[in-house]
């Protein structure tokens, strides 16, 4: 690991302006990110800045919505009452990701910041466009089994990996941040970048900006939500294939859904189509299988992952058939 | 208790700086959800950033005993245990969080301290296997461990023991299947799981930890 300077603050402007002040610097919050990062070479930066003293670790209800500060652990964020209750897909998609003593430790704002988990990126022997821009991506023609059906270019077809953020694409989340130029709210949809010919640009923050919090609306949508999580082994595993998906049904109908898919695409992955096939629709095999065809329509499958083009319609099935059944 | 590592002047008014800073963000930010209202801070307000250092004395409270050591900011909490403390108990495995054989408890809380700087954790409690026992009297889990043969060659087992006092200490120990999952932060190389399982499950009934 390069040496680096290391700071804490409890301000978070103070936090701000030390990194945008800094072209190297980079915030730390639980670190179980950015010391593997830093330990294999893959970033660098010459300025860490502890976060973690933050005072943004609150989690509750606010005018109708969900405020969760972005140095609130995974752990307590799983595990806190309102989220359960009212936000299951959240609780589902934070105990399904990592292990406890990471879920202890990791902050919801850099579970939303952390990076790939495409060996090529990790692997600084390797090209790689997102760690080295102009390199190359040896993924398209290499071993790609983990990667992109959906977003990819021919620059990067790496997946992202947080499961936090497909339930948060679902649910219509908001980004809250301050940066050099003080405050943003970021729609989850406008936060993570499709690669194109830039994929060492991920999301819309600029440097030294900060996340704060995110916000979800409450809604009958979010109480009756859930994530279904497909992975290599039971547990402790990144998404072969995820899904998070809420629905309301009326007289039969669907009146309304939010469906967003991990592990499938370059960025959270939101399927308007598939929406679109269910909404004021009966939930039958049918339109459930039309929402599939609907979700994988234009997917670009590679040597070692076209199974994820079957697999992740069978996911989506799965789930909308419990949540069919709890109307 | 005593300590026989007392801390330097400098480093007893550095952390009084420290503490005063995390007060004062407290009292501009008060009242119910307010902390996540953030400001630049107020005209009149101490404005002076913190200055980054890539060196730094740190405070750790290691089963009870405090220890002070300079050390780069780039030192993992494990490496400063092992290397610099002399506290072995905590093995470093693959050193990327991804087998757990260094789990620690900071503040009663389990993590893994290969994923965080030894500088992240100045001034708080660490708990390692060398803290469990009292005198010649083993802790229960140390106990059924034993017991349950729930080792082979041992590497993983401090940090086995370590996750399971969690474990059973966050009430994530009803079942043979919530053992398995909320214990699944720890690897064994040598497949001692069943026996694992059934000494945390021991360990659970036994009640007093």
């Amino acid at each position: 690991m390069k040496l680096f300077d290391y700071a804490r603050t409890s301000r978070a402007s103070d936090a701000v302006d030390l990194v945008a002040g800094h072209p190297g610097g980079a915030f730390i919050g639980g670190g179980t990110e950015l010391t593997n990062l830093m330990k294999d070479g893959v970033l660098a930066p010459d300025l860490v800045v502890d976060v973690g003293a933050l005072e943004l670790a609150d989690i509750g209800l606010r005018r109708g919505r969900l405020l969760i500060g972005a140095t609130a652990r995974m752990g307590d964020v799983a595990e806190h009452p309102v989220v359960r209750e009212r936000f299951p897909v959240i609780a589902e998609a934070l105990l399904a990701s990592a292990s406890p003593q990471v879920r202890n430790r990791a902050t919801i704002g850099g579970n939303l910041m952390q990076r790939t988990r495409c060996w090529y990126y990790r692997d600084v022997g390797s090209a790689c466009n997102k760690r080295e821009p102009g390199s190359g991506c040896p993924a398209i023609g290499g071993q790609n089994r983990w990667h992109a059906i959906h977003g990819g270019s021919d620059h990067c077809i790496a997946v992202h990996p947080s499961d936090l953020a497909v339930s948060l694409t679902a649910l219509d989340a908001t980004v809250l941040t301050l940066g050099p130029d003080g405050r943003r709210s970021i729609p989850i949809g406008d936060f993570y970048r499709l690669p194109g010919s830039t994929p060492d640009q991920e999301t819309a923050l600029r440097h030294g900006e900060l996340i704060t919090a995110v916000e979800i609306p409450e809604s009958g949508l979010a109480a009756g939500s859930r994530y279904l999580k497909l992975r290599d082994r039971a547990t402790f595993e990144f998404a072969v294939v995820s899904v998070a998906a809420a629905l309301t049904q009326a007289g039969g109908v669907v009146t309304e859904v939010r469906l967003a898919f991990g592990g499938i695409a370059t960025r959270p992955w939101r399927s308007a189509g598939a929406e679109e096939a269910l909404r004021g629709h009966p939930l039958t095999q049918a339109t459930i299988a039309a929402a599939g065809r609907a979700l994988v329509d234009g997917a670009q499958p590679r040597e070692h992952n076209a199974f994820k083009v079957e697999l992740v319609q069978r996911a989506l099935a799965d789930i909308l058939e419990d949540l069919g059944g709890s109307e | 208790m005593s300590d026989p590592d007392e801390l330097s002047a400098g480093e007893r008014s550095r952390r009084n700086v420290l503490k005063a800073g995390a007060v004062g963000a407290a009292v501009a930010a008060s009242g119910g959800m307010a902390p996540l209202a953030l400001a630049h801070p107020a005209a009149g307000a101490e404005t002076a950033l913190p200055s980054p250092a890539s060196t730094a004395e740190v405070t750790l409270r290691v089963n009870g005993v405090r220890r002070n050591v300079t050390i780069e900011s780039r030192v993992t909490l494990l490496d400063a245990l092992r290397e610099r403390l002399g506290v072995t108990g905590p093995k470093k495995g693959c050193d990327r969080g991804e087998c757990g054989a260094c789990t620690v408890l900071v503040e009663g809380r389990r993590i893994k301290s290969c994923m965080t700087l030894a500088v992240m954790e100045d001034g708080r409690d660490i708990t390692t296997v060398e803290g469990l026992a009292r005198g010649d009297e083993l802790h229960p889990v140390q106990e059924a461990f034993i017991q349950r043969d729930a080792f082979q060659c041992g590497f993983c087992t401090s940090g086995q023991i370590m996750s399971a006092v969690a474990c059973i200490e966050e009430g994530h120990a009803g079942s043979d299947a919530e053992i398995r999952e909320w214990m699944s932060g720890n690897l064994c190389r040598c497949g001692c799981y069943p026996n694992i399982v059934e000494a945390v499950r021991d360990a659970a009934k036994g009640g007093k930890l």
